[in-house]
């Protein structure tokens, strides 16, 4: 078993290596001088010449790979330009709200999945088709129309929660209910639909011939199985997430990645989009990597040689 | 079900069920028709008795509704439904759970999946402890796992507790099923066909480990549509058929004397030497006084096979030498790897049926594979029909490939699923659509089928008719040699015993040489000229069949040949004059 985390951790450092290689690749690629495309549309005296001075532009392309590299497993992302700051300390200051949102959402959703699933399944047609059309509904809601509908409801008419900023508890409720729904519709589904497979199989007859209770049979054996193509759809949701909450702090007015991404985007500050777009390269290797070695934990069978 | 007044009648101690009058049914199923009706059945401690059928028959239904477990929405009644003296039809869904386990244990099918494969044993032996509040604290629980284990014959119990099902084999896998089953040391044990899908040997073994717990006191309810098995183990047999109850009595009675037509049709089915060169499905029982003592017993009479073709002494299949080894496919915690094939040597001449016996993991399923082409072997050679077989490009093997055909077990999952039947057969043939729709009508019939069944899909068919369509496929392409890998193990004994006809009758008119793959022993008695037996990937012996069989040289022959429970030999100890009674006297007309 630890053969094949190590082999994974391995290659996951590849993966980690061949996207910080496309992005510098992609930043040669791109038309025009390469200080005039880190400068944005920032224009005074010294600012091309300096930037070259940064980046060693007058030096061979591999020598400049290499600084790249080296550069970035320091953990140095340059200076946005246009901020007047290295850009670790733009993206760092940001992205703790962000992961924390995600999290938060991610969490949530793993709940609500869960619980939806264990109490439906395989169980009275009525209760699974209201649980299966509302998964539906709140898996095809664009995130943004969620979170409209939500601070309508709750903010503006019931007045429970603050309608935007992030302080204090009650300012997360909304956002990562908004975040939440959408992948526990699906998650949910997905849930469902591997437990009343896993419900099917003989060993479920073999428990219940143990006089085992009905939800300790679903939560001890099948989730378990159930799991296994659930964790298939984690990379996939860890993206969905991360991208959601992004569009949701917008939604919101709450600081964060999102509101950096947006800002850089549309001033052309390129040091920062580099850096944001390696981050969410670095973020899904780490979470599928995880997800594999989860993969490993479920399933003992997966662990032979 | 619920209107019914308390039944109070004074019950011996040692009856464990006694239900009369028992029907199943599922609402709106089966036209409103219970699947289960007029069901009698008690058993007492230290008794075993054998529910035999087959499938479809109601015995798994049947079986698993003494711990209320038939299915969603089974409807279950009865005029009397007493466990341990108490009345079930009364049970809530509680006293039900509190009786699972304690007083009637489960034993499934292949413990492979009626194990959770996630788990380790040792929880899943335990399980049934902690779900009781039987014992408590970890230890307790893991001691009396162990313990368990132990009982069931599995060696070294504290390791494999830690281990989980696929790391086991076969049969230390079914016993630690039956060790999660009598954990909680139930008063009943319910084995629905637990040696079903086992080698012979492991079988045996498994069938021994439930007798010992007969023998400590247990009721046991052995499920199973081997007649054999039964005759080893239990005291009674209760026959079922379409959900009805059609011969019960004393083993010794029902199996050996046996009254009803419908269970004589099943024992003269089972193929073994006696019934070689004839027709299965065509036996019946004819009452004759049998040679010795003049005692009046019954024997089988079966139509005679048609005259085979002489078979030349042109070699179609040559195999000399192969070997192969797998590499690194090995699971932790099992013995080091042997090589899949060693050495091994056969020629098959044309119309020739040459039967292949051996366990699990013998290489008889690498050598039909290397056979076939489809794997190459590490050393050696296999020609077919003189010319290189093994080690040439595919491209040159096409023009060969049609000479030998494949008979699988499965014959659904060998189908395309979106192909119909005209689909499946026409893959082999060549010529334009007329001519091949005619060619394919004629396959149809001569398998038994008819162009009505040209259109369908092979789902929609049963396991007999696909195995048949998986026969006139094979025939369509006119080959020499005919590779059959357990092609009759999944059917019921009837079906089996007309797909084997179909098989020789086939094969004589037409001259087809057949490689025969079996694990059951005499199937290949019955239909082979010559065996070869495989262990541990070499070739132990070989020969005619009869002289194998009845003259085995090998060590390991003779154990396998051992283990083959017979319904005969599980007579000879208990009845003196059990030569008279004459069951396997096969007698031509």
């Amino acid at each position: 078993m630890w053969s094949r985390i190590i082999s994974r951790l391995l290659t996951s450092l590849v993966v980690a290596w061949a996207s910080v290689t496309a992005a510098f690749l992609a930043l040669h690629a791109l038309p025009g001088r390469i200080q005039d495309i880190l400068a944005g549309d920032l224009e005074y005296p010294g600012l091309r010449e300096a930037i070259a001075a940064e980046w060693g532009l007058d030096r061979s392309l591999p020598a400049q790979y290499l600084d790249f590299l080296l550069r970035i497993l320091q953990g140095d992302f340059g200076t946005s330009y246009v901020l007047r700051q290295p850009v670790t300390e733009v993206v760092g200051s940001q992205l703790m709200p962000t992961v924390q949102l995600a999290l938060l959402g991610g969490i949530l959703a793993v709940i609500i999945a869960i619980a939806l699933a264990l109490l439906t399944a395989g169980r009275g047609r009525i209760s699974r088709q209201i649980a299966s059309f509302l998964e539906l509904v709140f898996a095809s809601t664009p995130v943004f129309w969620l979170g409209i509908l939500l601070l309508m409801a709750f903010s503006f008419t019931l007045r429970w929660f603050p309608v935007s900023g992030a302080s204090g508890w009650q300012s997360i409720v909304l956002p990562s209910l908004t975040l939440a729904l959408p992948t526990a519709g699906l998650l949910a589904q997905v849930l469902r639909e591997a437990m009343e497979k896993t419900l099917d199989q003989p060993f479920v007859t073999t428990v219940r011939s143990r006089g085992v209770g009905e939800l300790v049979i679903r939560a001890r054996h099948v989730l378990r199985h159930a799991l296994l193509p659930a964790v298939t759809l984690g990379g996939w949701l860890i993206g969905g997430l991360l991208g959601g909450a992004v569009i949701t702090e917008k939604v919101f007015g709450r600081p964060g990645l999102g509101t950096v991404t947006l800002g850089a985007v549309l001033t052309h500050d390129v040091p920062v989009v580099l850096a944001v777009v390696l981050l969410a390269a670095f973020i899904h290797v780490a979470a599928s990597t995880l997800l594999d070695i989860l993969y490993l934990l479920i399933d003992p069978r997966l662990r032979a040689q | 079900m619920t209107d019914k007044p308390y039944l109070v009648i004074p019950q011996p101690d040692d009856l464990l069920i006694d239900i009369e009058g028992l029907s199943i049914g599922f609402a709106g199923a089966n036209g409103g028709t219970p699947i289960v009706r007029n069901f009698d059945l008690t058993i007492r401690r230290g008794e075993c008795v054998a529910l035999v059928g087959e499938s479809g028959s109601g015995k798994s239904i049947t079986a698993r509704s003494l711990l209320n477990l038939s299915g969603d929405g089974a409807e279950v009644d009865a005029d009397r439904f007493l466990i341990k003296g108490r009345n079930a039809l009364q049970f809530r869904e509680a006293d039900w759970r509190k009786l699972r386990g304690t007083v009637t244990g489960l034993v499934m099918q292949d413990a492979l999946v009626s194990l959770d494969p996630l788990r380790t044993i040792g929880q899943e032996v335990g399980e049934v402890l902690s779900a009781h509040r039987t014992l408590r604290g970890r230890h307790t629980v893991a001691a009396r796992v162990t313990d368990v284990l132990r009982k069931v014959g599995i060696p070294d119990p504290e390791h494999r507790a830690t281990q989980y099902a696929h790391q086991l084999s076969g049969g230390l896998r079914q016993r630690a099923l039956i060790a999660s089953a009598i954990a909680a040391d139930p008063d009943l044990i319910i084995a629905d066909e637990p040696t079903t899908s086992l080698d012979v040997t492991v079988q045996a073994q498994v069938l021994a480990v439930l007798a010992e717990r007969v023998r400590e006191g247990a009721g046991l309810l052995l499920i199973s549509h081997d007649l054999a098995v039964v005759a080893g183990i239990a005291d009674r047999v209760i026959v079922m058929r379409d959900g009805r109850i059609v011969d019960s009595g004393a083993t010794a009675d029902v199996l050996r004397r046996p009254r009803h037509p419908y269970t004589r049709q099943l024992l003269a089915a089972i193929p073994s030497a006696d019934s070689k060169g004839h027709l299965l499905a065509s036996a019946r029982f004819d009452v004759a006084s049998v040679e010795g003592d003049g005692a009046v017993g019954s024997v089988i009479v079966r139509e005679r096979l048609p005259v085979r073709k002489p078979s030349d002494e042109a070699l179609v299949l040559q195999v000399e030498g192969i070997s192969k080894r797998y590499v690194q496919r090995r699971t932790a915690g099992r013995e080091p790897s042997l090589p899949a094939l060693d050495q091994v040597s056969f020629a098959v001449k044309a119309g020739e049926v040459v039967g292949i016996v051996g366990e699990s993991g013998s290489g008889k399923s690498t050598c039909a594979k290397i056979v076939l082409g489809l794997l190459a072997p590490d050393e050696g050679e296999v020609r077919l029909l003189g010319q290189p077989w093994s080690g040439v490009a595919e491209a040159e093997r096409r023009a060969l490939r049609a000479r030998l055909q494949y008979i699988p077990q499965d014959a659904l999952s060998s189908f395309d699923p979106r192909y119909r039947v005209a689909d499946v057969i026409a893959e082999n043939l060549t010529g334009d659509a007329r001519a091949k729709r005619d060619r394919i009508v004629a396959l149809l019939d001569q398998v038994g089928l008819n162009a009505g069944h040209l259109g369908r899909y092979p789902r929609s068919l049963s396991g007999g008719q696909r195995q048949r369509v998986s026969i006139a496929r094979a025939l369509a392409a006119e080959p020499d040699i005919i590779v059959c890998d357990e092609p009759v193990s999944a059917l019921d004994v009837s079906i089996q015993a007309q797909v084997l006809d179909l098989l020789s009758e086939l094969q004589a008119r037409l001259g087809t040489a057949l490689l025969f793959i079996s694990h059951d022993l005499g199937v290949v008695q019955h239909i082979a000229d010559r065996v070869l037996v495989f262990h541990r990937g070499r070739i132990v012996e070989s020969g005619p069949v009869d002289q194998v069989f009845s003259n085995p040289a090998d060590d390991y022959t003779r154990a396998l040949l051992s283990s083959i429970p017979a319904i005969e030999s599980a007579f000879v100890r208990s009845s003196a004059n059990a030569a008279t009674a004459g069951l396997s006297t096969a007698r031509s007309v």
